[in-house]
């Protein structure tokens, strides 16, 4: 970081005058807790009781010779509580909220794996919860809702704009901009108004380390690459950062391609051609916008990837060269992840599936002295309705119908 | 500057000025038109034209639908600027440009400001762009004789509440209260105190928004305020009753 919050060109705080004292305070705490050593120590000993860190490194060796390449190793993120990397972030933030003395705690959520993993950490530290989440999102994601409303959190459907990430990010900062004083809003990813991208990337640093640890324990030395989604981004800098400072180590994002490319039905921002500089959400960074500035609507077939804007730290990243990006289609995300559950008993996300998807491209292309991390940031089984109904299942068709038949009664 | 000296000469006949909000292209550009000339003959001072933006995150859902529909239609910032020259050329009171930060950072911050310059645009009230962020933005503003509008809200400090009058011209926006757009703001002594903190940092006249819908809101700010800012509520308005209910509106306020 160059000047306050930018990474390069990147970032920033376009904040509304009303954030700027809790911004204040919320940069303060964060300056001090960074420096505290027993504040990340706190933070490992709840992730490691409460969630399941570390999480393993699964060596694939039914698909690594499948593909007869590079020797595949899996990141385990599915394995935390709430079932994706998102309770690193939101555990983090739970800490944080405590210090500052907040009672409420309000969160936008896309595939629903943020939301879950807020509720979770509001109902164990006792904060009220809302959580704001696109109609369409909710509709796509019917289980989340459920768990967070079990949980005690309030779920808002948000039912303006194009009903997705980026306009539940808007009513989360609707509310807070009124709620300021008792409220603190847990963004979920690596993007908005700093300190947000770099205290997301902070909290999710721990899955590159771990992952660098582990893989060394392992295979005896680094690998050629690194493949993670990338949505807003979080998933991708947590397993990248510790690898930035290995200069061997490719990383690679993959980004939504929904339909492909040409069809302009994606949301692919660093690795097509569609995107321009832009001010939105809080922060600058690369978004899918027309001329005007008006931002496009995105598509994917993965909640949490379907969003305008990506990680200003990533977008440094880019314009850098340390990181490739790439864009996986709907189609191709359905195929490598009917590889993966067949080959090797795992249910990655619909998010977490686009990783897989470029890293099979490239590992036959490596040596078997290879190896290669895929970043598996959640567990599909959460997706259970979209993926049944992608594949076309004919027995799931005819449980809902069933069902649904007997709801009706 | 200019804006805050016409305001001033105002203000030399009137206890309070009035400052009302469009939203270009809602619900037409025909309507907006025949909004402003209402609103002009009635006694406004001073009219924010909203420029739509996909992601207005400071606004309510009255303001934000209205962005929305504006877009839809196909409304483009070339003609919003085209319709604010012909509304400046038209009517010898100021005008503003209210938006988003991306709006003026996508056209080109040096473009924009040369536009609303010859076009006669006496300020810009842009709610995401802070000081910090916008030093090309103030530099550009003045240089082309525009007035940033800086804004002040009840959770900024003292300290801040000046630093911000260094960065601005024109007159001070202070949002009556947390919050987004167009709610009904309760005008009691924290509300007072607020404005006394206002008045305290800044010698800028104040104009108080957010959810100000009738004449005891007015003359609530009586002595206390200089401007009243009405938003949400004209829009409200013309939605339900058409252009036309809004001359009579603005006139009861007084």
């Amino acid at each position: 970081m160059n000047k306050k919050g930018f990474f390069g060109n990147w970032g920033g705080a376009y904040i509304p005058e009303i954030l700027f004292q809790t911004f204040q305070e919320l940069n303060h705490e964060f300056e001090v807790c960074k420096k505290d050593s027993s504040f990340w120590q706190e933070y490992i000993d709840l992730m490691s009781t409460y969630s399941c860190r570390p999480t393993p490194l699964t060596h694939a060796t039914n698909l690594s010779r499948y593909f007869g390449g590079a020797q595949i190793y899996i990141k385990r993120e599915d394995l935390n509580h709430t079932g994706a990397h998102k309770a690193n972030n939101v555990m983090g933030q739970g800490l944080l909220i405590k210090r500052m003395g907040k009672k409420r705690v309000i969160a936008e959520t896309g595939a629903g794996q943020h939301g879950m993993a807020t509720a979770t950490m509001a109902a164990k530290f006792g904060f009220d919860c809302t959580i704001y989440m696109g109609e369409e999102d909710v509709l796509r994601q019917r289980p989340n809702v459920f768990w967070m409303e079990k949980m005690g959190a309030t779920v808002i459907p948000v039912t303006d704009g194009s009903r997705t990430l980026k306009d539940a990010i808007n009513e989360a900062f609707r509310d807070w901009v009124t709620n300021v004083d008792n409220t603190h809003y847990a963004l979920g990813t690596v993007c908005g108004p700093h300190p947000f991208p770099e205290m997301v990337a902070w909290f999710q640093s721990i899955i590159g380390m771990e992952a660098h640890e582990q893989i060394l324990k392992q295979h005896g030395r680094m690998p050629a690459r690194v493949y993670a989604c990338v949505g807003g981004g979080s998933n991708a800098i947590g397993v990248f950062k510790r690898f930035i400072e290995e200069p061997d180590v490719e990383l690679i994002g993959v980004e939504a391609g929904g339909h492909g490319l040409e069809t302009g039905e994606h949301a692919a921002r660093l690795c097509g051609t569609g995107a321009s500089p832009g001010v939105a959400q809080g922060y600058k960074t690369m978004f899918l916008q027309d001329d005007d500035g008006q931002m496009l609507n995105t598509h994917s077939v993965a909640a949490g990837l379907d969003y305008v804007g990506v990680s200003p730290i990533l977008t440094d990243l880019w314009e850098q060269g340390r990181v490739r990006f790439e864009a996986a289609t709907d189609k191709e995300v359905m195929a490598a992840l009917d590889l993966t559950m067949k080959k090797e008993g795992l249910i990655p996300a619909l998010e977490s599936s686009h990783a897989f998807v470029q890293a099979f491209k490239e590992a036959p292309l490596l040596s078997g002295d290879d190896a290669i991390i895929i970043n598996m940031s959640g567990r599909g089984d959460k997706d259970i309705f979209t993926i049944a109904h992608a594949f076309n299942d004919p027995s799931w068709k005819e449980f809902i119908i069933d069902r649904a038949r007997e709801y009706s009664r | 500057m200019q804006l805050e000296q016409q305001l001033r000469n105002r203000l030399q006949h009137k206890k309070i000025l009035l400052m009302t909000h469009i939203v270009l292209g809602y619900p037409s550009f025909e309507a907006n038109r025949e909004v402003i000339a209402q609103m002009v003959h009635n006694g406004v001072d001073c009219i924010e034209m909203q420029i739509p933006f996909s992601e207005p995150m400071a606004d309510g859902p009255v303001i934000l639908k209205a962005n929305q529909k504006a877009l839809s239609r196909g409304t483009k910032v070339t003609e919003s600027l085209a319709f604010g020259a012909e509304m400046a050329a038209t009517y010898d009171i100021p005008f503003l440009y209210m938006t988003y930060y991306n709006i003026i950072f996508k056209y080109g911050e040096q473009a924009f400001m040369k536009e609303c310059q010859r076009a006669g645009i006496q300020g810009l009230i842009v709610p995401d762009l802070p000081p910090e962020e916008g030093a090309d933005y103030l530099h550009l503003a003045r240089e082309n004789g525009i007035a940033p509008i800086m804004i002040y809200a009840p959770t900024s400090p003292d300290e801040r509440m000046q630093e911000l009058d260094g960065h601005g011209a024109g007159f001070i926006y202070c949002a009556a209260r947390r919050g987004v757009t167009g709610t009904k703001s309760e005008f009691g002594d924290e509300f007072n105190t607020y404005l006394e903190r206002c008045q305290a940092a800044t010698k800028l006249p104040l104009a108080v928004g957010f959810g100000i819908q009738d004449r005891n809101d007015v003359n609530a700010l009586k002595g206390k305020a200089d401007i009243a800012v009405i938003g949400s509520q004209t829009i409200k308005l013309v939605d339900e009753q058409g252009p036309s209910a809004v001359g009579p509106f603005i006139a009861s306020l007084r």
